[in-house]
């Protein structure tokens, strides 16, 4: 029954999501007062498709929380064994889960956006939904004809056949849905910037309308790539945290574009500038996180996500992307010019400085996207090739570098037109404890040049973060600029842990009998024992460590090896100490010989990594940021509309009162 | 209208029909032995089994060109491309395997079920022999001339429309 409901809400969700698309593009000609009415349709198909995708979704969950192997997305990746929790998790741990997922969470924003929006012109707000309603059918059409999550098993299974083990983890229960989250408030900001390019209002009170949106999206984004490189760190076992991976990548180009469109259409909202700018990064932004989908589900390039891989879908992604991306460029190329460019502005001032990172940012998009679909192109001539850090660090390091720079000093201009001479004691400060902290760092040891720029960077970026609040009173700074602040803080957190990660990393990997030691960084390791351990559904051999800090109490660590049954793989589980200045990472490996006294010895790698964890902490300082953002506009908004409300209030009341004082009109003789 | 505006739908284009002609490619994820074209590496290997004699280079040497199979019981495609061997046989193609890490009773029981088109079967335990002709998996089926050297890799199971081109490079390198 379960599954027969959930197919049945997908179904309506989808014919609801025609109508809003019809309704949509009938309500963009308000010209006639008839037609108003479409627009009113629209809005009520978004808000009640949003509850049956969200119950469909629902359903889903609750036949994996309940494992029935009637049903074949069940059977084929969930087990009877499993803890409840990665039952659950497991909802989007698959293919068609994930992608039930990511329509009920495009529909639920399409609903709150048709539901609460009340501030856009009405023919935008149509034309907004009429696109959002075309992009939500193709997933309809994508999940019903081709990776349909309720189909039934014609006998039921008498056992699931689980769930890939590295997946078996509390970090696929945060990672993906919150990309995917992040993914969909890019379709919003898409649809909105499409339905602005329709009515040619692109317009600061559209900008508004989308800021939230953007926030919101780059929040989960920010989030979710955090979450992703936590989860690959310790789950993979190698020690890295950022590999460049084209699925990574993936989710790396959605979040520069976002970036660059949360401060363009800032531009906008305070500025009436970079129309046309915002509106191609609005495209971009989601162009970008259809390419992840596409990339990550058809297997046209080799990842070590090689998850669901399957042509047949690539093809259909494909063509999705051609409809909405194609589609969308295509309008753009048309219409762009149609918008004029919005207000001038000077080099040297807020406007200036917010360029500029945006064409870095650009630029390091385009680095990016380069660098991942390099192997495509050049695999069409029978080459394969494999492109990493060698190309990505530097070349990206090329454009972070001046934009690092410029975000230092940007807060401090002036909107329009400022002289870098008001500003001369912030400009001075900033430099000089950038130069300081190069020659330290420099003299200090000898370490590559991105990591002392890196670390100089970092520490100076700290301090500038905070000189937008000189001359401002703490109490009555906007809780917006506290989110900038917060933001640009966790850059420099982050890109501190990264360069102090990649400069003072130390590693040791040895080939170890029980009782041995070994010393790294002021930390003492001693391998006391191996023993194998059992878990509910796999085996391991679990080393047993005692690490002390230099001779301090000893604390245990039991790095594993485990083999999982259904389906048998391998996985390495990495032991981490965290302390304030970096983590120990512990992990341990294959049998290595006998050594001389006939004693079975084993691989180890340990790894002492300085403020490695600043990194994460970075990445959520800045969605933390975001959060106040959003904050800080929604109440500034709810404010206006409260004072917009009141004057048309005092102004009912005034009439009102006039009306009584001068005697009444004859009322017209109805016919 | 602008040129400019145009210029992200043609990249966009540019990659639409980059990716499509991909997603029609067939993805070759094999590795071709660097070993094709030179000469095999000495080897003796024991008899897998008691019901046949085991295999060296020395076998390979002088007559007819002959196939090299390495196989394993445990190998479920190695089921599938039995009846082709079977065909080979029949068309007078002599065919050595070689068992990769198998038990005795496990090849006798597999060679009973599923038919013998081998004269010899050696033991190669750990892999050894496998690597050294750079096999990455099984099975495979190299092509050895009568001087002993490697002149083709078949990479997976040998499906029927295989024979022939088989046949036909068995025929060639004579």
């Amino acid at each position: 029954m379960i599954a027969e409901v959930g197919l049945a809400a997908l179904w309506l969700a989808t014919a609801l999501a025609i109508l809003q698309l019809v309704a949509g593009v009938l309500g963009l000609k308000t010209s006639d007062a008839r037609m108003a009415a479409f627009s009113t349709y629209a809005r009520q198909a978004a808000v009640v498709q949003a509850f049956l995708a969200v119950l469909s979704f629902g359903l889903l969950l609750w036949a994996f929380a309940i494992t029935d192997l009637s049903i074949k997305l069940v059977a084929t990746n969930s087990h009877s064994m499993k803890p409840l929790i990665y039952k659950l998790t497991g909802t989007w741990g698959n293919h068609e889960g994930s992608m039930l997922l990511w329509v009920a969470v495009l529909a639920l924003s399409g609903g709150l956006l048709a539901g609460l929006e009340r501030r856009l012109q009405e023919r935008t707000m149509s034309a907004t939904l009429a696109v959002q309603g075309f992009v939500a059918l193709g997933f309809y059409a994508f999940l019903l004809l081709s990776s349909n999550p309720f189909e039934r098993l014609p006998i039921p299974a008498f056992e699931g056949s689980g769930l890939n083990p590295l997946l078996q983890d509390i970090g696929l229960a945060i990672h993906p849905p919150t990309l995917y989250v992040g993914y969909v408030g890019l379709s919003v900001a898409f649809s909105l910037a499409m339905g602005a390019l329709t009515t040619k209002q692109v317009t600061p009170d559209f900008a508004k309308v989308m800021r939230p949106w953007v926030l919101f999206a780059w929040v989960f984004l920010t989030l979710g790539i955090t979450a992703g490189s936590y989860w690959a760190y310790y789950e993979l076992g190698w020690g890295g945290w950022w590999f460049w991976d084209p699925v990574e990548n993936a989710s790396l180009m959605p979040w520069l574009a976002a970036t660059a469109l949360l401060h363009s259409v800032s531009v906008l909202a305070a500025r009436d500038a970079l129309r046309t700018w915002t509106i191609m990064l609005g495209v971009l932004a989601f162009s970008m996180s259809m390419l992840g989908t596409f990339l990550v589900r058809s297997g046209v390039l080799t990842s070590v996500h090689a998850f669901a891989v399957d042509p047949e879908r690539g093809t259909f992604i494909l063509v999705l992307l051609g409809l909405y991306i194609g589609g969308s460029l295509a309008i753009f190329a048309v219409r762009a010019s149609s918008i004029a460019e919005g207000k001038r502005f000077s080099a040297t001032s807020r406007e200036g400085a917010l360029v500029f990172n945006n064409v870095m940012l650009s630029a390091i998009l385009a680095i990016v996207l380069l660098g991942t679909l390099y192997p495509l192109l050049t695999e069409a001539f029978d080459v394969r090739v494999s492109v990493g850090p060698p190309y990505f660090n530097p070349a990206g390091a090329i454009f972070a570098v001046p934009m690092f720079l410029v975000m230092a000093v940007g807060p401090l201009l002036r909107w329009k037109n400022d002289k870098p001479a008001r500003i001369k004691v912030e400009l001075v400060l900033i430099a000089s404890i950038l130069i300081g902290a190069v020659v330290l760092i420099a003299v200090l040891g000898d370490y590559s040049v991105l990591a002392v720029l890196g670390l100089a960077l970092s520490v100076a970026l700290g301090a500038a973060a905070f000189l937008p609040l000189r001359g401002r009173k703490i109490g009555r700074t906007p809780l917006s600029t506290w989110g900038m602040i917060m933001a640009h803080l966790g850059v420099a957190v982050s890109l501190f842990g990264m360069a102090s990660e990649s400069a003072f990393t130390q590693e040791r990997l040895a080939a170890v009998a029980p009782g041995t030691t070994e010393e790294i960084a002021g930390w003492t390791v001693t391998l006391d024992s191996v023993d194998p351990v059992a878990g509910p559904n796999w085996t391991a051999i679990e080393a047993r460590l005692s690490a002390s800090r230099n001779g301090g109490e000893a604390i245990s660590l039991t790095p594993q090896a485990r083999n999982f049954w259904a389906p048998s793989q391998a996985t390495s589980e990495s032991a981490l100490i965290t302390r304030w200045d970096g983590q120990l990472y512990a992990v341990i490996g294959d049998t290595a010989g006998i050594d001389a006294e006939g004693n079975q010895r084993w691989q180890l790698r340990i790894w002492w990594k300085p403020f490695v964890t600043f990194i994460w902490y970075g990445g959520l300082l800045i969605s933390l940021g975001g959060i106040l953002a959003i904050i800080g506009r929604v109440r500034v908004d709810l404010r206006r509309r409260r004072a917009v409300q009141l004057g048309n209030e005092r102004r009912a009341d005034q009439a009102a009162l006039e009306e009584t004082a001068s005697p009444p009109k004859a009322e017209p003789e109805p016919v | 209208m602008r040129t400019i505006f145009f210029i992200p739908l043609a990249l966009f284009l540019f990659f639409a029909g980059l990716a499509g002609y991909m997603l029609t490619q067939e993805k070759d994820q094999t590795v071709a032995s660097a070993m094709i074209d030179k000469s095999l590496p000495e080897f003796n290997l024991e008899p897998a089994y008691d019901g046949l004699p085991g295999a060296s280079r020395r076998d390979f040497i002088g007559g007819e060109p002959k196939l090299l199979n390495v196989w394993a019981s445990w190998c479920l495609p190695c089921i599938a491309e039995a009846p082709q061997l079977e065909t080979l046989k029949e068309r007078g193609v002599e065919i050595i395997g070689i068992a990769i890490r198998d038990k005795p009773e496990d090849v006798a029981n597999f060679l009973a079920r599923h038919g013998n088109p081998y004269t010899r079967i050696g033991a190669d335990d750990i892999s050894a022999l496998q690597i050294e002709i750079g096999a990455a998996g099984v099975p495979e089926t190299f092509v050895i001339d009568g001087d002993g050297n490697i002149r083709y890799q078949h990479i997976g199971d040998i499906r029927e429309n295989d024979v022939p081109k088989l046949l036909q490079i068995l025929e060639d390198v004579r």
